[in-house]
Protein backbone atom coordinates (compact mmCIF):
# COMPACT_ATOMS: atom_id res chain seq x y z
CA UNK A 1 0.00 0.00 0.00
CA UNK A 2 2.85 2.38 0.84
CA UNK A 3 4.27 1.73 -2.62
CA UNK A 4 1.04 2.64 -4.33
CA UNK A 5 0.48 5.73 -2.25
CA UNK A 6 4.03 6.87 -3.02
CA UNK A 7 2.79 7.55 -6.54
CA UNK A 8 0.37 10.15 -5.31
CA UNK A 9 2.57 12.12 -2.93
CA UNK A 10 2.18 15.88 -2.88
CA UNK A 11 3.77 17.69 -5.80
CA UNK A 12 3.48 14.93 -8.35
CA UNK A 13 -0.25 15.40 -8.63
CA UNK A 14 0.07 18.83 -10.29
CA UNK A 15 2.23 17.37 -13.02
CA UNK A 16 -0.12 14.39 -13.39
CA UNK A 17 -3.18 16.62 -13.68
CA UNK A 18 -1.41 18.71 -16.31
CA UNK A 19 -0.44 15.56 -18.18
CA UNK A 20 -4.01 14.26 -18.27
CA UNK A 21 -5.03 17.63 -19.66
CA UNK A 22 -2.52 17.32 -22.51
CA UNK A 23 -3.75 13.80 -23.34
CA UNK A 24 -7.37 15.01 -23.32
CA UNK A 25 -6.30 17.91 -25.56
CA UNK A 26 -5.21 15.50 -28.28
CA UNK A 27 -8.68 13.98 -28.16
CA UNK A 28 -10.05 17.51 -28.35
CA UNK A 29 -8.27 17.87 -31.70
CA UNK A 30 -9.98 14.69 -32.87
CA UNK A 31 -13.31 16.03 -31.73
CA UNK A 32 -12.73 19.24 -33.69
CA UNK A 33 -11.80 17.29 -36.83
CA UNK A 34 -14.80 14.95 -36.59
CA UNK A 35 -17.16 17.80 -35.75
CA UNK A 36 -16.06 19.71 -38.86
CA UNK A 37 -16.31 16.56 -40.96
CA UNK A 38 -19.85 15.99 -39.71
CA UNK A 39 -20.81 19.43 -40.96
CA UNK A 40 -20.84 21.27 -37.64
CA UNK A 41 -19.77 24.91 -37.91
CA UNK A 42 -16.60 26.01 -36.11
CA UNK A 43 -18.65 28.19 -33.79
CA UNK A 44 -21.00 25.32 -32.85
CA UNK A 45 -18.12 22.86 -32.30
CA UNK A 46 -16.22 25.21 -30.00
CA UNK A 47 -19.40 26.22 -28.14
CA UNK A 48 -20.11 22.53 -27.56
CA UNK A 49 -16.67 21.92 -26.06
CA UNK A 50 -17.00 24.98 -23.81
CA UNK A 51 -20.54 24.36 -22.57
CA UNK A 52 -21.09 20.60 -22.78
CA UNK A 53 -17.50 19.78 -21.70
CA UNK A 54 -18.20 16.03 -21.57
CA UNK A 55 -16.06 14.24 -24.15
CA UNK A 56 -17.96 10.96 -24.44
CA UNK A 57 -21.29 12.77 -24.86
CA UNK A 58 -19.92 15.12 -27.51
CA UNK A 59 -18.43 12.29 -29.58
CA UNK A 60 -21.68 10.31 -29.31
CA UNK A 61 -23.83 13.28 -30.29
CA UNK A 62 -21.90 14.18 -33.45
CA UNK A 63 -21.44 10.49 -34.31
CA UNK A 64 -25.16 9.72 -34.20
CA UNK A 65 -26.24 12.90 -35.98
CA UNK A 66 -23.63 12.56 -38.75
CA UNK A 67 -24.62 8.94 -39.38
CA UNK A 68 -28.20 10.08 -39.95
CA UNK A 69 -29.64 9.29 -36.54
CA UNK A 70 -32.58 11.11 -34.97
CA UNK A 71 -31.52 14.24 -33.04
CA UNK A 72 -33.58 13.12 -30.06
CA UNK A 73 -31.90 9.72 -29.86
CA UNK A 74 -28.51 11.45 -30.17
CA UNK A 75 -29.49 13.71 -27.30
CA UNK A 76 -30.71 10.76 -25.22
CA UNK A 77 -27.54 8.72 -25.69
CA UNK A 78 -25.33 11.74 -25.01
CA UNK A 79 -27.23 12.49 -21.80
CA UNK A 80 -27.00 8.86 -20.63
CA UNK A 81 -23.24 9.06 -21.14
CA UNK A 82 -23.18 12.29 -19.11
CA UNK A 83 -25.20 10.94 -16.19
CA UNK A 84 -22.15 9.34 -14.58
CA UNK A 85 -20.80 12.83 -13.91
CA UNK A 86 -23.72 13.26 -11.50
CA UNK A 87 -22.56 10.13 -9.69
CA UNK A 88 -19.03 11.53 -9.48
CA UNK A 89 -20.47 14.79 -8.11
CA UNK A 90 -22.25 12.92 -5.31
CA UNK A 91 -19.03 11.11 -4.53
CA UNK A 92 -16.59 14.04 -4.48
CA UNK A 93 -18.92 16.82 -3.21
CA UNK A 94 -17.44 16.65 0.30
CA UNK A 95 -14.06 17.88 -0.90
CA UNK A 96 -15.43 20.66 -3.15
CA UNK A 97 -16.77 24.15 -2.32
CA UNK A 98 -20.25 23.77 -0.83
CA UNK A 99 -21.87 26.94 -2.19
CA UNK A 100 -21.44 30.13 -4.18
CA UNK A 101 -19.79 30.84 -7.51
CA UNK A 102 -16.94 28.41 -6.83
CA UNK A 103 -19.39 25.52 -6.61
CA UNK A 104 -21.03 26.59 -9.88
CA UNK A 105 -17.62 26.61 -11.60
CA UNK A 106 -16.48 23.36 -9.95
CA UNK A 107 -19.65 21.63 -11.18
CA UNK A 108 -18.73 22.22 -14.83
CA UNK A 109 -15.34 20.57 -14.21
CA UNK A 110 -16.72 17.30 -12.74
CA UNK A 111 -15.70 14.64 -15.27
CA UNK A 112 -13.92 11.25 -15.33
CA UNK A 113 -10.44 12.78 -15.06
CA UNK A 114 -11.13 15.17 -12.16
CA UNK A 115 -13.10 12.58 -10.17
CA UNK A 116 -10.39 9.93 -10.59
CA UNK A 117 -7.53 12.31 -9.75
CA UNK A 118 -9.13 13.95 -6.73
CA UNK A 119 -10.52 10.70 -5.28
CA UNK A 120 -7.03 9.18 -5.36
CA UNK A 121 -5.95 11.78 -2.77
CA UNK A 122 -6.84 10.88 0.82
CA UNK A 123 -6.33 14.41 2.25
CA UNK A 124 -9.36 16.67 1.52
CA UNK A 125 -7.32 19.87 0.94
CA UNK A 126 -4.96 18.11 -1.47
CA UNK A 127 -7.93 16.44 -3.10
CA UNK A 128 -9.53 19.82 -3.84
CA UNK A 129 -6.27 21.24 -5.17
CA UNK A 130 -5.86 18.24 -7.48
CA UNK A 131 -9.44 18.72 -8.64
CA UNK A 132 -8.79 22.34 -9.69
CA UNK A 133 -5.41 21.65 -11.30
CA UNK A 134 -6.78 18.72 -13.29
CA UNK A 135 -10.09 20.39 -14.14
CA UNK A 136 -8.58 23.66 -15.36
CA UNK A 137 -5.86 21.85 -17.29
CA UNK A 138 -8.36 19.52 -19.00
CA UNK A 139 -10.73 22.44 -19.71
CA UNK A 140 -8.02 24.53 -21.37
CA UNK A 141 -6.56 21.69 -23.44
CA UNK A 142 -9.92 20.20 -24.46
CA UNK A 143 -11.10 23.56 -25.79
CA UNK A 144 -7.74 24.48 -27.34
CA UNK A 145 -7.65 21.04 -28.95
CA UNK A 146 -11.13 21.50 -30.36
CA UNK A 147 -10.09 24.84 -31.91
CA UNK A 148 -6.98 23.27 -33.44
CA UNK A 149 -9.02 20.38 -34.82
CA UNK A 150 -11.65 22.66 -36.30
CA UNK A 151 -9.20 25.02 -37.99
CA UNK A 152 -6.02 23.05 -38.58
CA UNK A 153 -7.71 19.81 -39.61
CA UNK A 154 -5.81 16.58 -39.88
CA UNK A 155 -2.41 17.58 -38.44
CA UNK A 156 -2.57 15.16 -35.53
CA UNK A 157 -3.79 12.09 -37.36
CA UNK A 158 -5.87 9.41 -35.69
CA UNK A 159 -5.21 9.09 -31.90
CA UNK A 160 -6.27 5.43 -32.22
CA UNK A 161 -3.07 4.70 -34.18
CA UNK A 162 -1.15 6.27 -31.29
CA UNK A 163 -2.86 3.94 -28.84
CA UNK A 164 -4.09 7.00 -26.95
CA UNK A 165 -7.50 5.42 -26.38
CA UNK A 166 -5.77 2.82 -24.16
CA UNK A 167 -3.89 5.47 -22.18
CA UNK A 168 -7.06 6.71 -20.48
CA UNK A 169 -8.31 3.42 -18.99
CA UNK A 170 -4.72 2.61 -17.92
CA UNK A 171 -4.50 6.01 -16.23
CA UNK A 172 -7.85 5.44 -14.53
CA UNK A 173 -6.63 2.02 -13.38
CA UNK A 174 -3.52 3.64 -11.86
CA UNK A 175 -5.83 6.07 -10.04
CA UNK A 176 -8.09 3.23 -8.93
CA UNK A 177 -5.26 1.23 -7.31
CA UNK A 178 -5.03 3.28 -4.08
CA UNK A 179 -8.73 2.56 -3.43
CA UNK A 180 -8.20 -1.18 -3.62
CA UNK A 181 -6.47 -1.45 -0.25
CA UNK A 182 -9.83 -0.65 1.38
CA UNK A 183 -11.98 -3.79 1.55
CA UNK A 184 -15.31 -2.14 0.82
CA UNK A 185 -14.00 0.02 -2.03
CA UNK A 186 -12.26 -3.01 -3.51
CA UNK A 187 -15.57 -4.87 -3.49
CA UNK A 188 -17.36 -1.83 -5.00
CA UNK A 189 -14.81 -1.69 -7.85
CA UNK A 190 -14.95 -5.43 -8.46
CA UNK A 191 -18.77 -5.45 -8.58
CA UNK A 192 -18.72 -2.35 -10.80
CA UNK A 193 -16.44 -4.10 -13.29
CA UNK A 194 -18.55 -7.27 -13.29
CA UNK A 195 -21.80 -5.32 -13.73
CA UNK A 196 -20.24 -3.44 -16.68
CA UNK A 197 -19.06 -6.66 -18.36
CA UNK A 198 -22.50 -8.25 -17.99
CA UNK A 199 -24.40 -5.16 -19.15
CA UNK A 200 -22.30 -4.19 -22.21
CA UNK A 201 -24.13 -6.67 -24.49
CA UNK A 202 -27.60 -6.00 -23.08
CA UNK A 203 -27.84 -2.31 -22.15
CA UNK A 204 -27.68 0.70 -24.52
CA UNK A 205 -24.54 2.83 -24.73
CA UNK A 206 -23.94 4.87 -21.59
CA UNK A 207 -25.90 2.67 -19.21
CA UNK A 208 -23.21 0.02 -18.42
CA UNK A 209 -20.97 2.64 -16.76
CA UNK A 210 -23.95 4.04 -14.87
CA UNK A 211 -25.08 0.57 -13.77
CA UNK A 212 -21.60 -0.02 -12.35
CA UNK A 213 -22.49 2.49 -9.62
CA UNK A 214 -24.77 -0.20 -8.14
CA UNK A 215 -21.56 -1.96 -7.10
CA UNK A 216 -21.08 0.76 -4.47
CA UNK A 217 -24.62 0.32 -3.16
CA UNK A 218 -24.18 -3.43 -2.74
CA UNK A 219 -20.68 -3.07 -1.25
CA UNK A 220 -21.96 -0.55 1.32
CA UNK A 221 -24.30 -3.17 2.74
CA UNK A 222 -21.59 -5.79 3.10
CA UNK A 223 -19.41 -6.15 6.16
CA UNK A 224 -21.91 -4.89 8.73
CA UNK A 225 -22.65 -8.31 10.15
CA UNK A 226 -19.25 -9.08 11.62
CA UNK A 227 -18.67 -5.91 13.62
CA UNK A 228 -21.36 -3.80 15.22
CA UNK A 229 -24.86 -5.15 15.20
CA UNK A 230 -26.93 -2.07 15.85
CA UNK A 231 -30.38 -3.58 16.25
CA UNK A 232 -30.25 -6.99 17.91
CA UNK B 1 -26.92 19.73 -35.22
CA UNK B 2 -29.21 22.56 -34.13
CA UNK B 3 -28.46 25.17 -31.50
CA UNK B 4 -31.47 23.87 -29.53
CA UNK B 5 -29.84 20.46 -29.33
CA UNK B 6 -26.44 21.87 -28.35
CA UNK B 7 -27.94 23.96 -25.56
CA UNK B 8 -30.19 21.09 -24.39
CA UNK B 9 -27.16 18.83 -24.18
CA UNK B 10 -25.10 21.49 -22.39
CA UNK B 11 -27.95 22.15 -19.94
CA UNK B 12 -28.52 18.45 -19.30
CA UNK B 13 -24.84 17.76 -18.71
CA UNK B 14 -24.53 20.69 -16.31
CA UNK B 15 -27.73 19.63 -14.54
CA UNK B 16 -26.19 16.23 -13.70
CA UNK B 17 -22.91 17.75 -12.52
CA UNK B 18 -24.40 20.48 -10.34
CA UNK B 19 -27.31 18.30 -9.24
CA UNK B 20 -24.94 15.75 -7.73
CA UNK B 21 -23.07 18.44 -5.79
CA UNK B 22 -26.26 20.10 -4.52
CA UNK B 23 -27.84 16.79 -3.54
CA UNK B 24 -24.73 15.71 -1.62
CA UNK B 25 -24.43 19.11 0.08
CA UNK B 26 -28.07 19.18 1.22
CA UNK B 27 -28.36 15.59 2.41
CA UNK B 28 -27.47 14.75 5.98
CA UNK B 29 -24.88 12.02 5.57
CA UNK B 30 -25.49 8.78 7.43
CA UNK B 31 -22.89 6.05 7.93
CA UNK B 32 -24.44 3.90 5.23
CA UNK B 33 -24.79 6.80 2.79
CA UNK B 34 -21.15 7.74 3.32
CA UNK B 35 -20.16 4.17 2.52
CA UNK B 36 -22.15 4.28 -0.71
CA UNK B 37 -20.74 7.69 -1.67
CA UNK B 38 -17.14 6.70 -1.02
CA UNK B 39 -17.61 3.54 -3.09
CA UNK B 40 -19.23 5.29 -6.06
CA UNK B 41 -16.06 6.59 -7.71
CA UNK B 42 -14.17 3.25 -7.52
CA UNK B 43 -17.23 1.39 -8.81
CA UNK B 44 -17.91 3.76 -11.71
CA UNK B 45 -14.20 4.03 -12.60
CA UNK B 46 -13.94 0.23 -12.72
CA UNK B 47 -17.01 0.14 -14.97
CA UNK B 48 -15.55 2.89 -17.16
CA UNK B 49 -12.24 1.02 -17.54
CA UNK B 50 -14.14 -2.11 -18.60
CA UNK B 51 -16.28 -0.20 -21.12
CA UNK B 52 -13.32 1.71 -22.56
CA UNK B 53 -11.32 -1.46 -23.14
CA UNK B 54 -13.91 -4.18 -23.78
CA UNK B 55 -16.91 -2.50 -25.41
CA UNK B 56 -16.81 -3.03 -29.16
CA UNK B 57 -20.17 -1.38 -29.84
CA UNK B 58 -22.44 -3.53 -27.71
CA UNK B 59 -20.30 -6.67 -27.87
CA UNK B 60 -17.40 -7.74 -25.67
CA UNK B 61 -14.23 -7.28 -27.64
CA UNK B 62 -10.66 -8.11 -26.54
CA UNK B 63 -8.06 -6.25 -28.59
CA UNK B 64 -4.79 -4.33 -28.61
CA UNK B 65 -6.23 -1.81 -26.15
CA UNK B 66 -6.96 -4.58 -23.65
CA UNK B 67 -3.31 -5.67 -23.70
CA UNK B 68 -2.23 -2.03 -23.41
CA UNK B 69 -4.43 -1.63 -20.34
CA UNK B 70 -3.02 -4.75 -18.68
CA UNK B 71 0.61 -3.75 -19.30
CA UNK B 72 -0.11 -0.19 -18.13
CA UNK B 73 -1.86 -1.54 -15.04
CA UNK B 74 1.09 -3.78 -14.27
CA UNK B 75 3.45 -0.79 -14.56
CA UNK B 76 1.24 1.18 -12.16
CA UNK B 77 1.14 -1.74 -9.76
CA UNK B 78 4.94 -1.83 -9.73
CA UNK B 79 5.09 1.83 -8.80
CA UNK B 80 5.77 3.39 -12.21
CA UNK B 81 5.10 7.15 -12.37
CA UNK B 82 1.72 8.17 -13.78
CA UNK B 83 3.27 9.51 -17.01
CA UNK B 84 4.89 6.14 -17.66
CA UNK B 85 1.61 4.31 -17.17
CA UNK B 86 0.00 6.43 -19.90
CA UNK B 87 2.98 6.14 -22.26
CA UNK B 88 3.44 2.38 -21.76
CA UNK B 89 -0.27 1.64 -22.30
CA UNK B 90 -0.43 3.81 -25.42
CA UNK B 91 2.90 2.49 -26.76
CA UNK B 92 2.00 -1.18 -26.35
CA UNK B 93 -1.40 -0.62 -27.95
CA UNK B 94 0.06 1.35 -30.86
CA UNK B 95 2.77 -1.28 -31.44
CA UNK B 96 0.21 -4.13 -31.45
CA UNK B 97 -1.95 -2.23 -33.95
CA UNK B 98 1.08 -1.78 -36.23
CA UNK B 99 1.74 -5.53 -36.32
Amino acid sequence: MGDRLRLFRAGDHRRDGFLLGVAVGIFGVTFGVLASASGLSAFKATTMSLLVFTGASQFAAIGIVSSGGEPLSALGTALLLAARNGVYSLSIAQTLPTNGLKRLIAAQLVIDETAAMSKAQPVPEVSQEVFWVTGISVFIFWNAGTLVGVFAGQVVGDPLSWGLDAAFPAGFLALLLPHLSDRRKRLAALLGAVIAVISIPILPQGLPVLAAALGAVVAAGVGNKKGKRRHP
Amino acid sequence: MSWVMIFSLAGGCYFFKLGGLVAANTTRPTLRLNRVLSGLTPAVLAGLIVVQTLDGGGTLNVGAGTVGLLVGGLAARRGAPFAWVLVVAAGVTAALRLL
